[in-house]
């Protein structure tokens, strides 16, 4: 059951089936207890020059696909089929470090948190130069001129190469952040958190210079975010996870607009609204907490918290099913249920 | 490839000027150390000790074996400023009168103020090997008088100069400590690396070790080691097997420094994004890993100075460590063993005080290093 590319977009990424799942160990001789599935059979596809958004709250794996997609951590079981330039398909979840080698500039991530993404003790032409030596094999001169052309590109003063990243603002880390996912001209980034650990006023300006990049360098974004109201912004269509599982894909206005999965529905009327004059929405609040993913509840994994849950939903897993055109979800009952989105203009 | 040069404008709030963030890691840590006057102080005691270390032979006023039956357990004599005397200002110290003991027939030595026996810079004396390949004679601060040798802080039962011996016996104690730091900094970084960058199962077997080796009581540990090192060895084979008996303990300590360190940045998003640029395993070990953790690792190598020290120290003084005709603190010590000679021979304590002073120093430095390990905090 693959996600269909919504338009006649050729896909860049798709997973099948992707599962992460970590061991929980006790005692002495490291005893596996238990599970955290945090990623757990996730089909996705990323068309290529499109913004995908990945959301949902915290723990629910979006951070944990995007770093599997990366290879920073090995999927459990799954695909990972990455399209080439030249149009043959990879399964970068089979390969090697070896192997993934080719990938790994072609496929960068921005980090979330631009303190400790950034070593310290590194000035920031070593730091945006490093995946220019290492892949490269650049020499001193022409990384440097590399790495100010980048500094350039994100909006920073070239002569600060050489300083060190204690410096520098928030914001302007998370720019050498992107100079450094940008140095090898890569087809995806994963932008995984890139904009929740700024302060509001700078957020907006790194959302623009990644759509103003996005526009120059014909990029593909995998834009994971908890954050509805920037993910409006960014993306062109949005994936909602909810404890390890994709719950529902659709293009963004289309899903905002009308929702077809409940949580979503919860989602989405937590986004505050900027006009004060509009009429209040009704804000629905979850009741208790994000389901253990080592301890996932039986039949549909948002029963405990959903208002429309019926007996079917106890006990049979909801597949992700295609309910419209473009559009999946995975509820008993999507289409049946009239759940309300964001009011538009 | 790119091939568009954009010159982008920024919104003044992240245009604002970038203030310093020059400065290289180290002399961050150097700046923080500054602040920590102990520690400076510290310093500078630890720098003049292996300065004294270096140059033992110039600086001893005489050579540390030389014998004199004629003045065993001589007091210390006081250096003085004469300036009665028709040519200016001279140096000299006192004389000792003898007497002996009527009941025990012991030589008794005592300072008399009626001799005087003049004291220069750079004075004859004993014939040395300067690193023992350049001879010389002249010694920093000695008697003038060749022939009347003048002992700063006393005799021992040899007679030899106590003074002499703590500056030479000062070149085996901290070199010691040195060489011991140095063998378990290297099997400190080896285990602990493997334990901290690999974890698993290696981890858990060196982590065994270790907890076994910390376990055992030192001192025993020490004597049956030492009590196995043949006796027919010389010094200097006896002086490595020291070093590596106190190593063997050392290294654990450093061991859980640095599979601490290796934890902790094992999971620093800087160490994954060096992996996604496609670094190598050695690349992100040493060029990511290893800056972020050499100046922890620096703090408590300087922390592990002084306990090899003391061991030595600990070891010689109970006849296990080097033995004379070496000459370290410890064997020194040795010397003021019994409350008697204590009691006749205050000054044979000296010594400690040498030990105590660099052990002290050592601490401080440290203390400070540790402080300022990590200038990102």
């Amino acid at each position: 059951m693959t996600v269909a590319a919504t338009r006649t977009d050729t896909a860049l990424l798709q997973t099948r089936g992707l599962t992460k799942h970590f061991p929980i160990r006790r005692g002495l001789f490291g005893r596996t207890v238990g599970t955290v599935r945090a990623v757990d059979g996730v089909d996705l596809t990323i068309p290529a020059g499109r913004t995908v958004a990945l959301v949902g709250e915290s723990g629910c794996g979006k951070s944990t696909l995007g770093r599997c997609l990366l290879r920073v951590h090995p999927p459990t079981s799954g695909e990972i089929v990455y399209h080439r330039t030249d149009g043959t398909a990879v399964d970068l979840a089979a390969l090697d470090e070896k192997g993934l080698k080719p990938y790994r500039s072609e496929i960068r991530l921005v980090f979330q948190d631009p303190f400790a993404s950034l070593n310290p003790r590194m000035t920031l032409l070593q730091i945006v130069g490093e995946p220019l030596r290492v892949n490269l094999r650049l020499s001193a001169k022409e990384t440097e001129e590399r790495v100010a052309e980048l500094l350039r590109r994100v909006g920073l003063r070239p002569e600060y190469l050489r300083r060190y990243p204690n410096a520098f603002s928030g914001g302007q880390r998370q720019r050498v952040g992107i100079a450094r996912a940008l140095a090898l001209a890569p087809r995806l980034v994963v932008a995984d958190e890139a904009v929740s650990a700024l302060d509001v006023s700078v957020r907006a300006q790194i959302l623009n210079l990644l759509k103003d990049l996005q526009d120059e360098s014909d990029l593909t974004y995998l834009f994971i975010s908890h954050d509805l109201g920037v993910v409006e912004y960014m993306a062109d269509e949005v994936a909602v996870m909810y404890v390890g599982r994709v719950v529902e894909t659709g293009a963004t206005e289309e899903m905002y607009g009308q929702p077809l999965h409940p949580y979503t529905e919860a989602l989405l009327s937590a986004v505050p609204d900027p006009d004060p004059a509009a009429r209040r929405r009704e804000r629905i609040v979850l009741r208790g907490e994000v389901a253990d993913a080592s301890n996932v509840p039986s039949g549909c994994p948002f029963h405990p918290r959903c208002a429309y849950a019926q007996d079917v939903c106890r006990t049979d897993v909801p597949a992700l099913r295609l309910v419209a055109p473009g559009r999946t979800s995975a509820c008993h009952f999507a289409g049946q249920l009239d759940l309300k989105g964001v009011d538009g203009p | 490839m790119v091939t568009t040069t954009v010159e982008r404008t920024v919104d003044e709030a992240d245009d604002a000027p970038v203030v310093g963030g020059q400065a290289s890691p180290w002399r961050l840590v150097w700046r923080r150390f500054r602040k920590h006057r102990l520690a400076l102080a510290g310093a500078v005691v630890v720098l003049f000790a292996y300065f004294v270390v270096a140059f033992a032979e110039i600086l001893a006023p005489g050579s540390p074996s030389a014998v004199d039956e004629k003045h065993t357990y001589a007091p210390p004599q006081i250096v003085k400023v004469d300036l009665s005397w028709d040519d200016g200002l001279r140096l000299y110290a006192n004389g000792y009168t003898t007497k002996r003991d009527p009941e025990t027939f012991e030589q008794i030595h005592t300072v008399d103020p009626g001799k005087r026996i003049p004291v220069t810079f750079f004075a004859k004396g004993d014939a040395y090997k300067m690193w023992g390949v350049i001879p010389w004679d002249r010694h920093l601060f000695a008697s003038a008088d060749p022939d009347q040798k003048v002992y700063f802080l006393g005799t021992d039962r040899a007679g030899r100069d106590v003074f002499s011996r703590i500056i030479h016996g000062a070149r085996v104690s901290l070199s010691i400590g040195l060489v011991g730091v140095a063998v378990s900094f290297v099997l400190g970084l080896l285990f602990g690396g493997i334990s901290g960058y690999f974890g698993g199962t290696p981890d858990l077997a060196i982590q065994r070790v270790i907890e076994f080796l910390m376990s055992i009581p030192t001192l025993p540990l020490w004597l049956s080691l030492s009590a196995a090192v043949p006796d027919q060895w010389g010094p200097l084979a006896r002086y490595f097997a020291i070093t590596t008996i106190l190593s063997v303990i050392g290294w654990t300590g450093l061991a859980r420094v640095v599979r601490g360190r290796f934890f902790s940045l094992r999971e620093e998003d800087f160490v994954t994004a060096a992996r996604l640029d496609g670094c190598g395993r050695g690349r992100i070990i040493f060029r990511h890993m290893v800056p972020s953790m050499s100046s922890h690792v620096i703090a408590s190598l300087t922390m592990a100075v002084p306990g090899m020290i003391l061991g030595e120290t600990a070891m010689s003084f109970l006849g296990l460590g080097l033995q004379s005709p070496a000459v370290s603190w410890g064997v020194l010590l040795q010397e003021a063993q019994n409350i008697r000679t204590v009691e006749t021979a205050p000054w044979l304590l000296i010594p400690g005080v040498a030990v105590f002073v660099t052990v002290l120093a050592m601490n401080f430095v440290g203390d400070g290093l540790r402080d300022s390990a990590d200038p990102y905090k």
